[in-house]
C-alpha cells in the first residue's frame, strides 16, 4: 500500500457507501490510516469486506486509544489485512466521550467480540448491537474506564491482614 | 450506557449461565417395551477454573453440559489483568520494555521486540544487521522453548507427565543459553530500541550449536513417546476440528491457523528483522485437530532450529546496536573520555530520548500467532499508548467453537491447543 494505492481506496469507499463517510487520510511510516465517520464504520468495513474490488477480508486487531487533549477523544483502530495481497490498512473512527457510541462490526468479522468488549471496558465506548456488551479483563462492578487518559496512573492497595479494616468497601 | 449497567452483577450472571438446550425435548424409546423414555432436558452449568491446573493459568470457563456433551462454553478471563499497557504509558520508552515483556510470559523475546521494532518504526532508526540477526536466533531460541513448554504442559494435562519431565528438561537448555547472553533466564530484557543490549559472549555460538545437534534427537524421542501412543492419539485426533473458514473469522492466527491448512505465517508473508534471509519451510496440517496441532508445533521446532543455525552461520560482523546516540546508550568506555557521551548518557538515563508524535502498529510471528504492538507517540519520552494485540486473547475465542458438541473431556485438550497464555490475554 502506498498513498496513491491509499487515496484509491479512499474515493471508493466514498464512492459505495457516501462523500461524508471518510474524514480523511494519511499515510505515515509507510503505513496507512484512513479516517471515517463514527456512524458509518459498520458501512465501510462492509464496503471494504464485500464490495471493494480490493477486499479486506481480516481483521486482525481492533484496539481503542485515548487522544486527551483532541477532540474528539477516543479512537478506535481496525486493523485489515489482505492475506492475498500481503496488504494492511488501518481504518480509525473518532467519537467524543459524550456520547461514545459506534456501530458493533460483530457481525462481519466475529473477531470483534471480545476486542470490542475490551475497548469498551478499557475506553468506555459502547457498540451498538454487540449482543454481550460487558466488561471482559475489569472487575464487573468496576467504576471507570482505566485506559483513559484521565484516569490516574496509581496502584490500589493491597489487601493485607494488617490494613484490611483501614481499606474502604471490604471489611465490615 | 445506561441499560448495560442496569442489571445487577447477580443478574446479568444468571443471565448468562442458564440456558435452555433449545425446545424440543430429546425422547428416546425403550427398546423392550417401545415407551417413551424421560425427556432428557437437563442442563448442568459448572466452572471450569479459575484455578484448575488445565486452564493453563486463571481461565475461567462457564461450561454447560448436558450429560457428558458441552451445549455451551464461554471463556471469562481478566482475573491477571495487571493494566500493563497503563502501566507503559507512564515509562519511558527503554523502560516500557521491561512491562510489556511481562504479558505474554512465555514469549518475552517477542513481545519486547514488536513493542521495540514499533518504536523504531516511529523513530524511523536503522537496526545493524548483526542486531537483527541475534534477535532473530533470540526469538527462534524463545519459540523453540515456547512450544517445548507447550508439549509438555499439554501432554500433562492428559495425563503424559515424562512429556512434561522432557519438556521442561530441553526447555532448560534454551533458558541456559539466554541466561548466558543477558543473564537471566526469563524476563530477559535483551532486546533494545534500535539493536540489543549486548553483543553475544564468547561460547555462546559454541553451546548453541551443541544444543542445535542435540535437539532433533531429543524431538524424536518425543515422537517415539507420543506419535504412537494409543491415548494421546484417540484424546487428540479428531478432537476440536474448527473448519479454516471459521478460524479466519474469528481472528486465529499462528500454529492453530497453520494446522488447519492455511500457511499463513507473518516470517514468510511479511518479513522483518531479515527473516528474507533464512531458508526454512512452514509446516501446515490437514485435518486442523489437535494432533495437527501438536505435528505442526513439533515441525516448528525443528524449522526453528535451522534458522537458528542459519544466523549463526551468517551472523554479520559489526555493531549490535545502533550509533545513534540519541536512541542508545553510548558505550561505557567513551563516558571517561568524551564530554559528549557523558551528555548522551545522562539525557537517556534521567530523560530518555523523545519519538516524534505518531502512530505505528507492527506484527510479528509470535509463537501463537500474530503479535502485534501498537504505539501512539505525543513527541514526549513516554508513550502515549501502547496496545498489545496478543494472538492468545484472540484465538481464546475460538475455545467454543473448538467445544460445543464434544466431550466434557475433550474441552481440555481443545484449550491446551490453543496454547494460551494467560498473562498475554489479560495484559
Amino acid at each position: 500500500m502506498d498513498a496513491t494505492g491509499l487515496e484509491l481506496v479512499a474515493q471508493r469507499v466514498r464512492d459505495g457507501v457516501g462523500d461524508d463517510s471518510v474524514v480523511s487520510t494519511s499515510f505515515f511510516r509507510r503505513q496507512a490510516t484512513l479516517e471515517v465517520a463514527p456512524a458509518s464504520v459498520r458501512d465501510v468495513l462492509e464496503h471494504m469486506r464485500d464490495r471493494d474490488e480490493e477486499p479486506w477480508e481480516f481483521l486482525s486487531s481492533l484496539h481503542g486509544c485515548d487522544y486527551l487533549p483532541d477532540e474528539p477523544r477516543l479512537g478506535i483502530h481496525y486493523q485489515l489485512l489482505s492475506m492475498e495481497r500481503l496488504d494492511r490498512i488501518n481504518v480509525k473512527t473518532r467519537v467524543g466521550v459524550e456520547e461514545p457510541v459506534v456501530p458493533s462490526v460483530m457481525d462481519l468479522y466475529p473477531t470483534a467480540n471480545h476486542q470490542e468488549r475490551e475497548v469498551y471496558d478499557m475506553f468506555g465506548v459502547v457498540f451498538e448491537g454487540h449482543p454481550d456488551m460487558r466488561r471482559i479483563l475489569m472487575p464487573e462492578d468496576y467504576e471507570g474506564h482505566p485506559q483513559r487518559r484521565d484516569f490516574p496512573i496509581g496502584g490500589e492497595p493491597v489487601l493485607f491482614t494488617y490494613n484490611e479494616k483501614k481499606l474502604p468497601n471490604w471489611y465490615g | 450506557m445506561a441499560d448495560v449497567k442496569g442489571a445487577s452483577y447477580r443478574e446479568r450472571e444468571r443471565s448468562i449461565t442458564i440456558d435452555t438446550a433449545g425446545d424440543e425435548p430429546i425422547i428416546g424409546t425403550d427398546v423392550a417395551t417401545g415407551a417413551d423414555l424421560e425427556p432428557e432436558h437437563e442442563l448442568m452449568t459448572i466452572n471450569l477454573g479459575p484455578h484448575h491446573p488445565a486452564t493453563h493459568g486463571v481461565l475461567r470457563l462457564l461450561t454447560t453440559i448436558e450429560g457428558e456433551t458441552v451445549t455451551d462454553i464461554k471463556p471469562i478471563i481478566g482475573y491477571v489483568h495487571t493494566g500493563i499497557e497503563k502501566s507503559c504509558e507512564d515509562q519511558q520508552y527503554w523502560k516500557a520494555i521491561t512491562f510489556v515483556e511481562r504479558m505474554d510470559y512465555l514469549s518475552y523475546y517477542f513481545n519486547a521486540a514488536a513493542f521495540c521494532m514499533a518504536v523504531e518504526t516511529l523513530l524511523e532508526e536503522e537496526v545493524p544487521t548483526r542486531a537483527q540477526y541475534l534477535r532473530v536466533i533470540h526469538m527462534e531460541l524463545n519459540r523453540i522453548a515456547s512450544h517445548l513448554f507447550w508439549i509438555a504442559t499439554a501432554a500433562l494435562d492428559i495425563g503424559a507427565v515424562t512429556m512434561l519431565w522432557w519438556g521442561c528438561r530441553d526447555r532448560d537448555m534454551v533458558l541456559d543459553l539466554f541466561e548466558m547472553s543477558s543473564g537471566q533466564r526469563l524476563h530477559t530484557r535483551y532486546f533494545q530500541v534500535g539493536g540489543v543490549f549486548e553483543d553475544i559472549p564468547p561460547g555462546f555460538e559454541r553451546k548453541t550449536r551443541e544444543f542445535i545437534e542435540a535437539m532433533p534427537a531429543r524431538l524424536d524421542q518425543y515422537s517415539a513417546l507420543l506419535d504412537r501412543n494409543e491415548i494421546w492419539l484417540r484424546r487428540n485426533k479428531g478432537t476440536g476440528i474448527v473448519p479454516v473458514e471459521q478460524l479466519l473469522e474469528l481472528g486465529v492466527t499462528g500454529p492453530l491457523l497453520r494446522a488447519a491448512g492455511n500457511p499463513w505465517d507473518l516470517r514468510k508473508a511479511m518479513p522483518y528483522s531479515c527473516y528474507e534471509d533464512f531458508d526454512f519451510r512452514i509446516p501446515v496440517g490437514t485435518v486442523g485437530d489437535n494432533y495437527d496441532r501438536y505435528r505442526v508445533r513439533l515441525a516448528e521446532v525443528r524449522e526453528s532450529l535451522k534458522i537458528v543455525e542459519q544466523a549463526l552461520d551468517g551472523l554479520p560482523e559489526g555493531p549490535w546496536i545502533t550509533s545513534n546516540r540519541k536512541v542508545a546508550l553510548p558505550p561505557r568506555h567513551e563516558l571517561a573520555t568524551s564530554m559528549e557521551a557523558l551528555i548522551h548518557h545522562f539525557k537517556l538515563v534521567t530523560e530518555g530520548f523523545r519519538v516524534p508524535p505518531g502512530e505505528a502498529y507492527v506484527p510479528i510471528e509470535s509463537p501463537r500467532g500474530e503479535l502485534g504492538a501498537h504505539v501512539v507517540s505525543d513527541g514526549g519520552t513516554r508513550p502515549f499508548r501502547a496496545h498489545f494485540r496478543d494472538p492468545s486473547f484472540t484465538n481464546l475465542q475460538a475455545t467454543s467453537v473448538m467445544s460445543e458438541g464434544g466431550m466434557v473431556a475433550d474441552v481440555i485438550v481443545a484449550i491446551a491447543s490453543i496454547d494460551p497464555v494467560m498473562g498475554g490475554v489479560d495484559r
